[in-house]
């Protein structure tokens, strides 16, 4: 028999390009619209991923096909663990694991642009991992377990218990997104400090199947974002939709309206309001909840 | 056959332009003209892109500069020269430097004359080099060869040079 996890899984595994792909191109055209310009078609992301699909595949080490093709596996089954209901600590770990291999797809290739971006993909992991884990141990404070399907069960919000968090959480979704100021290790692009980082040696097949994990990736990102909305209520999923597009709107903002900080600003700040927020949350949750 | 033409992703060089065409090629993505419209991003990465955008000529020293970065785009590729430097050399053309446009080193697809090229000419230039782009892609799925192409269009600026 299929229970409804495997089949929201399979949606997700199926539909997450889809819904990326769409909230990329709404993203860009708001960006644009912001900026007085007409701005691209709303399908422009995928008129982008097929046109690198087409193109003649290049690669400067062979190997940087297996860590791709590994970066998007790891990616697609950390959303998959998350739409199963199960363990979100694990769905982090396998996230991290899958930066790793974007990691060594650009230190491999042994240029310069590509090594300063992967480095400070690392530096960008160590400003946001902390959070990540709080957010972990606070939901698992609220509802008693890791579990993404015992954490939607509630009848109360998380967020309501975890409004630090939450907000602790949208900071370091802006590093995770790469969106200005924190966009230090891609270098989006109009700015080419360092070419385009850590996707500088990635050709474009490659950085097809890059955009592709970045969709699914954003995907997971908004779904972390609706844990903290969703209860047994299912007027809550509606509402989870609500807060996702103003979340989104808001990164967009913040996208356009502010310059790259240096890494090291970037690890104090996202570590000082993970501290702050997150860390304050979760003493009051300590001591209204024993 | 897939169409490709609605995304062209722009990689610009400055050879030694004067610097008059580079900031026409920056307007192109400004408010007012908004070549994103279009689909075109300015990427800086050649991996990643399709159309190399050269403005300036040719001197010794950039030659091997324009040629690497063009060998590592992948097919298909289309080269757009902008601004009458890039074309043949322009006020350059005799300084003892120059080697001339950028159809000395790299096959030219396009060519965008103007000193300097307005923003209206090279966003066209582009569009034109889309169509180029099309076909070679086409060319490219059917299993044809794209170098006979590129040696055909040397031999044709060698011709139009003898002439």
């Amino acid at each position: 028999m299929i229970s409804g996890k495997l089949i929201s899984a399979i949606c997700y595994v199926l539909f997450a390009p889809l819904i990326g792909g769409l909230i990329d191109g709404i993203g860009r055209k708001i960006s644009a619209r912001m900026q007085r310009r007409v701005g691209p078609p709303l399908l422009q992301p995928f008129y982008d991923l097929g046109k690198l699909l087409h193109k003649d595949p290049i690669h400067v080490a062979p190997s940087q096909n297996f860590f791709m093709m590994s970066y998007l596996f790891f990616i697609v089954m950390t959303g998959g663990m998350m739409f199963l209901g199960m363990d979100i600590l694990m769905c982090m770990f396998v996230l991290s694991t899958a930066v790793m291999f974007l990691y060594f797809a650009a230190v491999v290739t042994g240029s310069h642009y590509s090594s300063i971006g992967a480095s400070r993909e690392l530096l960008q992991m160590v400003a946001y991992e902390p959070c990540v884990l709080l957010t972990c141990i606070a939901f698992y404070m609220v509802r008693g377990s890791f579990e993404t399907a015992e954490i939607i069960k509630g009848d109360i919000s998380p967020i309501v218990y975890l409004p630090g968090v939450f907000v602790a959480f949208i900071f370091i979704l802006t590093i995770k997104m790469r969106k200005s100021p924190f966009d230090i290790s891609t270098s989006h692009h109009p700015n080419q400090e360092i070419v385009k980082g850590i996707t500088s040696e990635i050709g474009s097949r490659n950085f097809g199947i890059y955009t592709l994990a970045e969709w699914y990736e954003t995907v997971f990102l908004l779904g972390m974002v609706a844990l903290f909305i969703i209860n047994s209520n299912p007027w809550s999923i509606l509402a989870a939709v609500v807060v996702i597009a103003l979340v989104y709107f808001l990164e967009i903002l913040i996208d356009n309206t502010s310059a790259r900080v240096k890494s090291d600003v970037m690890i104090k700040v996202s570590w000082a309001v993970t501290l702050v927020a997150a860390g304050f949350n979760i003493l009051v949750l300590i001591y209204f909840l024993g | 056959m897939y169409k490709i033409t609605r995304s062209p992703w722009v990689m610009h060089y400055d050879g030694s332009s004067c610097n008059g065409c580079d900031i026409e090629v920056l307007a192109c993505l400004t408010p007012v003209y908004d070549a994103e419209r279009f689909g075109i991003i300015n990427t800086g990465d050649p991996m990643q892109a399709d159309i190399l955008l050269v403005t300036g000529g040719i001197n010794t020293q950039n030659a091997p500069v324009v040629k690497q970065l063009y060998d590592q785009m992948a097919d298909p590729k289309v080269v757009v020269a902008v601004g009458v430097c890039a074309c043949t050399g322009g006020v350059f053309k005799d300084c003892y430097n120059i080697l001339g446009g950028a159809d000395q080193v790299i096959p030219v697809d396009v060519y965008v004359p103007g000193c300097a090229a307005r923003p209206q000419a090279i966003i066209d230039g582009i569009v034109k080099g889309i169509g180029v782009f099309q076909e070679r892609l086409e060319k490219m799925e059917k299993g044809e060869s794209l170098t006979e192409d590129k040696e055909k269009k040397a031999e044709e600026t060698a011709e139009s040079e003898d002439k």
